[in-house]
């Protein structure tokens, strides 16, 4: 799920609880807007989101150091994703790796199709400072591997927010080189896209936000429309 | 009411096993305290993180026997049901040796990478009173990149590449390679029951 800090923890509480009680397998906490303004998070939330799910979630934005991975982490929440820090520190993700094991490690990946490559973008929480990172994303995928990223989570900026599939040629590709958990992300507009996404990209995790939130596609008949295609998924309760 | 203490091995996100008692109406002390350890009715040993560091850190804590001794329900979990046994392949790692086996690197495929990050059926292979009233095939949450065999102490299994430990136990240890905790329905039902006067 997204949010800007504008939005009041008690919308983002009741979000939570909402989506857990539906089934959904993990959530990520997004602050799209920490790296770019060079600032962290406010923290107090994650203690207050880890008392009430029972399932696995992600925090992600404004970790830059061991330090802030450890607040996060001792908050209660069970991964750390980085992104734009990564990029400008790489090291940073061996010293996670290292200090937490690398399956408290997700590292994610804006990544955009230019001339049939793929490149990685940093600060796209903002987009008068999104700017390229010199990289390939199969290289990046690689280091982050070797670093002792524990998943991946590979956002395709081309196909973000328009609703018409996931990435499924970019998401194949970096299939081939990643190792280890891979999550697609952008895109998803039906629950087909899902079904498309697992059985052609072969990924372990769809993540998706808009729909969701819009409860355009609710989470229980989603799971239901995959398990019946012999996605294997954790059936609801 | 009985007591619960949750050894505190020292790796980050033990505050959602607390957040997990708590949700069962129940407090759990967080603590290194041997006398406190001993003297609780039920004991978890929870872990993250590398195999080495949280021996370390239990043999710094002076925990290392306190732990081999106990006879009160002890449950292991996620790396903390490793540290039960007689080592980890992690960097060749002796481990608590209560429980026989060594831990072993997941075989990681195209189909299952490791680590191993998500939800698994998981399948019970006894009618251990710690797996009662969860259903057969109910999913868990696994993060973990190394795993038990299945041997002769397993009483549930899942599986990656390969079939693994899920759920073992020995006398009045038991443990579990996914976290209860993060588990949903299925994860309260099992602390419950590791909590009830049965076990």
């Amino acid at each position: 799920m997204q949010f800007r800090n504008h939005r009041v923890v008690g919308d983002i509480l009741e979000l939570a609880e909402r989506y857990c009680a539906e089934g959904a397998d993990e959530l990520v906490f997004y602050d799209i807007t920490a790296s770019p303004d060079d600032r962290s998070v406010d923290r107090s939330w994650v203690t207050r989101v880890a008392r009430v799910l029972d399932i696995p979630f992600c925090v992600a934005g404004g970790i830059r150091s061991v330090a802030d991975a450890e607040d996060v982490l001792n908050k209660g929440a069970d991964k750390i994703s980085i992104n734009s820090p990564a990029l400008a520190d790489p090291a940073l993700i061996t010293e996670l790796a290292r200090r937490f094991g690398s399956q408290c490690v997700v590292i994610g990946i804006d990544s955009h199709e230019e001339n049939d490559d793929y490149f990685v973008y940093q600060f796209t929480g903002d987009p008068d400072k999104t700017t390229a990172a010199q990289r390939t994303t199969l290289d990046w995928v690689m280091e982050v591997q070797q670093r002792g990223a524990g998943e991946i989570v590979l956002n395709c900026m081309n196909q973000d927010g328009v609703r018409k599939g996931y990435d499924i040629r970019q998401l194949a590709a970096v299939r081939e080189t990643c190792n280890v958990p891979l999550i697609a992300s952008g895109g998803a507009g039906a629950m087909q896209h899902f079904l498309d996404v697992f059985e052609q990209a072969n990924v372990d995790g769809a993540l998706a936000a808009s729909v969701f939130h819009s409860a355009e596609i609710p989470i229980p008949a989603l799971k239901e429309y995959l398990a019946n295609n012999r996605v294997d998924i954790r059936p609801q309760d | 009411m009985s007591t619960i203490a949750i050894i505190d091995s020292g790796g980050a996100n033990i505050a959602s096993l607390l957040f997990a008692f708590e949700r069962l109406g129940r407090n759990a002390d967080l603590t290194t305290d041997a006398a406190v350890i001993k003297a609780a009715d039920r004991v978890l040993l929870p872990g993250v993180g590398a195999a080495k560091d949280a021996m370390d850190r239990l043999a710094d804590a002076k925990l290392i026997d306190v732990i081999r001794e106990l006879s009160q329900p002890v449950l292991g979990i996620c790396l903390g049901m490793q540290l039960l046994l007689e080592g980890s392949e992690e960097e060749n790692v002796e481990c608590l040796g209560i429980v026989p086996g060594i831990a072993a690197r997941l075989a990681s495929t195209s189909d299952c990478p490791v680590p191993n990050m998500g939800w698994c059926a998981t399948r019970k292979t006894s009618d251990h009173s710690l797996l009662q009233d969860i259903p057969d095939d109910s999913h868990f949450y696994y993060l973990h990149s190394y795993a038990l065999p299945v041997c002769d102490f397993t009483l549930a299994t899942a599986e990656h590449a390969e079939p693994f430990s899920a759920v073992i136990g020995r006398n009045n240890f038991v443990a579990a390679q996914f976290h209860p905790e993060r588990s949903s329905t299925a994860g309260a039902q099992l602390l419950r029951n590791f909590l009830d006067e049965s076990l």
